[in-house]
């Protein structure tokens, strides 16, 4: 029972990580590297709110989303929209945000230094509760709850809204929507802002979740992301959902019935078995190719 | 007269070391420059009048930082203490490492080839593993102030180091904690890919196997992990009497806290890593019960000790750790040995490193064993009301 809730906290995380790239994946077709440093980079300025600006955890939490979404409009303008016309715009973008994340590390490595941060003691309510045996604390719960807050909403948003209908759009085709009078710059920048701003959040509970941020833990979610999103299906949301959902938990149970040595070959190894079996991934569907 | 005596007896010297980097020929740097590295005079009273070129390899940025930091401390202040004492007078290179261990390998061969006398560090055992073979090949003394993996010092015979080895502390602190919690079985925890907790771990199984202590699991992790909930959670299952941890401090302090959080409130046996102060400081109230193994006792009594307290608080406004203890008694250790011959070249360095014998220092009594390891007495602590107390 601990394990699953230990699954879950860990994996609401993953998800909420991964939906941010898979919602420019899904609907810009493009591939935003930066995402992981602006993860670290929102842990960090998490912990300066808190420990400088002596903001609650939960106030802190709004002022992160904010800075993130800042950092998408960034990301967008400086990585992605000079470059959005050249033929190679796919790889181009990809790196050139390669490029900023590098950028936005060495920033924080400037700013903060290469030590680990930590939220101060006692920054933290330590209420606990019992759970059928288990331990869970009353900030897991909040990161639980925050995590699948942003996420319904975003799904709302994007099947019900008319910015979410303009997404679809350009999502469709960028160029049909164009000329139906959808402003494809404003929808692209804003996808990215909500990405990022997702990302950012997600930093932030992760450094919650375990109190430390460290300039490389972006790096280590990277990769963790991308599978998700693989094996949730290319820019799937509810895909990026379950995805995480489901890498956290093979992590836990190939500690509790394999060996803790054997954690990643397990996880890594499930998404290549996903991949075998369903090569556009649970939720994604297979792309037609329409004449 | 006597001045005429000790003149001949430095020109015999001086002579001898001609000849000797005569013989060995093609090697350069440290050898040619050997004429100019000794002087008149034995222990105090030696003086050399060039400056003695070191080199120091430490992790200042990255995942060790926080180490390299408190060495670097360490190193300056023993420095600063150096230049006021005279005689003999240092010219002391700091370099980052950045915790990489390719980086280390190139500072390596920067200081081999720039003639130091001595090259101190590196900070982390797994990149001496990798370094100190091209100091040994290129016949550069190398003392270690924190590598405390097992076979260190087996890589050759230019090799040494003052930190005390994990083999050292870590049957005396398993004995200890054995003997205070009267433990039964334990699960251990290591993080797998780090040649020094991987060293650490294999202490603590043969320690704990010859305390008789059943070991009802062992978990392992990587030294990137934050989130341990998923293991402890597994270690909680066993029921342990103790918690026994290889890992370093970056892991270590989330590992404490979430324990805690998970009702587990055995003690939690740690290896050298655990042994920073900023495990209290972060870790807050979770760092309790927490027992440490250590070379260095930060309350000893003795006078060089306390002198280092007073001087190291004085200068930085900041409590040291034993990685500034050990960095401030390697400088000191090397001063102590190129005055017993007066002479700083890379050939007298290794020969006088080697006879240290009962050095007063703020380690304790200081001896360098036939392997080139430090001897000294070591300390096992117990987090008591956010410190490090002696557990007795």
């Amino acid at each position: 029972m601990q394990q699953l809730l230990n699954g879950i906290f860990i994996g609401s995380i993953y998800a909420l990580f991964a939906i941010g790239f898979t919602l420019v994946f899904g609907i810009l077709d493009r591939l935003n590297l930066a995402h992981p440093s602006v993860f670290a980079a929102s842990a960090f300025v998490g912990i300066e709110l808190v420990a400088r600006g002596g903001m609650s955890l939960w106030a802190a939490l709004p002022v992160v989303f904010v800075f993130g979404a800042v950092l998408g409009l960034i990301i967008e303008r400086l990585a992605f929209r000079p470059l959005k016309n050249r033929a190679d715009a796919h790889f181009a973008g990809l790196i050139s945000s390669i490029a900023l994340a590098g950028m936005l590390i060495a920033l924080l490595q400037w700013r903060y230094g290469p030590d680990t941060r930590r939220f101060p003691a006692g920054s933290f309510p330590d209420t606990r509760y019992e759970v059928a045996g288990a331990q869970v604390t009353l900030v897991q719960i909040v990161i639980l709850a925050v995590s699948l807050t942003l996420m319904v909403g975003l799904t709302y948003m994007v099947t019900r809204t008319r910015l979410g209908r303009g997404m679809r759009a350009v999502a469709e085709n960028p160029t049909a929507a164009r000329v139906l009078g959808v402003n494809v710059d404003r929808v692209t920048a804003t996808v990215f802002a909500i990405s990022s701003a997702l990302g950012a959040v997600a930093g932030v509970l992760f450094a919650i979740n375990v109190n430390t941020a460290q300039l490389g833990m972006g790096i280590a979610i990277e990769l963790k992301g991308l599978a998700v999103i693989i094996v949730g299906g290319m820019g799937s949301l509810p895909g990026a959902l379950i995805g995480g959902l489901l890498l956290g938990l093979a992590e836990v149970f190939a500690v509790q019935y394999i060996g803790s040595s054997w954690r990643d070959v397990i996880a890594f190894g499930l998404l290549f078995i996903i991949l075998l079996l369903r090569p556009q991934g649970l939720l994604g569907a297979r792309k037609v190719r329409e004449v | 007269m006597r001045h005429t005596k000790l003149h001949t007896v430095a020109a015999a010297t001086a002579a001898v070391f001609v000849l000797a980097s005569c013989s060995s020929g093609g090697e350069s740097g440290g050898s040619s420059a050997s004429g100019e590295l000794s002087g008149e005079g034995t222990g105090d009273s030696c003086t050399i009048d060039a400056e003695v070129p070191l080199g120091a390899v430490l992790s200042l940025t990255g995942a060790a930082a926080s180490y390299g930091e408190s060495q670097q401390r360490g190193l300056e202040l023993a420095a600063k203490e150096l230049a006021e004492k005279g005689g003999v007078t240092y010219d002391l290179t700091i370099e980052d490492d950045q915790t990489d261990p390719r980086q280390g390998i190139t500072l390596f061969e920067q200081f081999v080839n720039d003639g130091v006398s001595l090259i101190i560090g590196p900070t982390l055992s797994n990149a001496a593993v990798q370094s100190d073979p091209i100091a040994q090949e290129g016949g550069v003394p190398v003392l270690g102030i924190s590598n405390t993996a097992a076979g260190i010092t087996d890589i050759g015979d230019y090799i040494f180091r003052d930190s005390l080895t994990e083999q050292a502390v870590i049957p005396q602190t398993i004995a200890k904690a054995t003997e205070e919690f009267g433990l039964e079985k334990v699960v251990v925890m290591y993080s797998n890919d780090d040649a020094f907790t991987e060293s650490g771990y294999e202490a603590f199984e043969a320690a704990l196997q010859d305390e008789g202590v059943e070991i009802a699991d062992t978990l392992t992790f990587s030294k990137a992990d934050t989130d341990f909930r998923a293991l402890l959670t597994e270690a909680q299952g066993q029921e342990p009497d103790a918690l026994v941890v290889s890992g370093l401090i970056e892991a270590a302090i989330p590992l404490v806290t979430q324990a805690r959080e998970l009702g587990i409130d055995v003690p939690i046996i740690g290896g050298n890593g655990f042994n920073n102060p900023r495990l209290m400081a972060d870790g807050g109230e979770a760092a309790e019960g927490v027992v440490v193994g250590a070379a260095w006792n930060s309350a000893s009594d003795n006078p060089e000790n306390q002198a280092f307290l007073e001087a190291y608080e004085a200068e930085y406004d900041a409590a040291p750790d034993q990685f500034a203890a050990q960095a401030y008694t390697g400088l000191m250790l090397i001063d102590e040995a190129i005055r017993s011959e007066c002479a700083a070249d890379r050939e007298s360095l290794k020969t006088a490193l080697g006879e240290l014998e009962d050095v007063p220092t703020v380690l304790g009594e200081f001896s360098i064993d036939e392997n080139r390891d430090a001897e000294h007495p070591a300390v096992v602590q117990v987090v008591e009301g956010g410190k490090f107390a002696v557990l007795e």
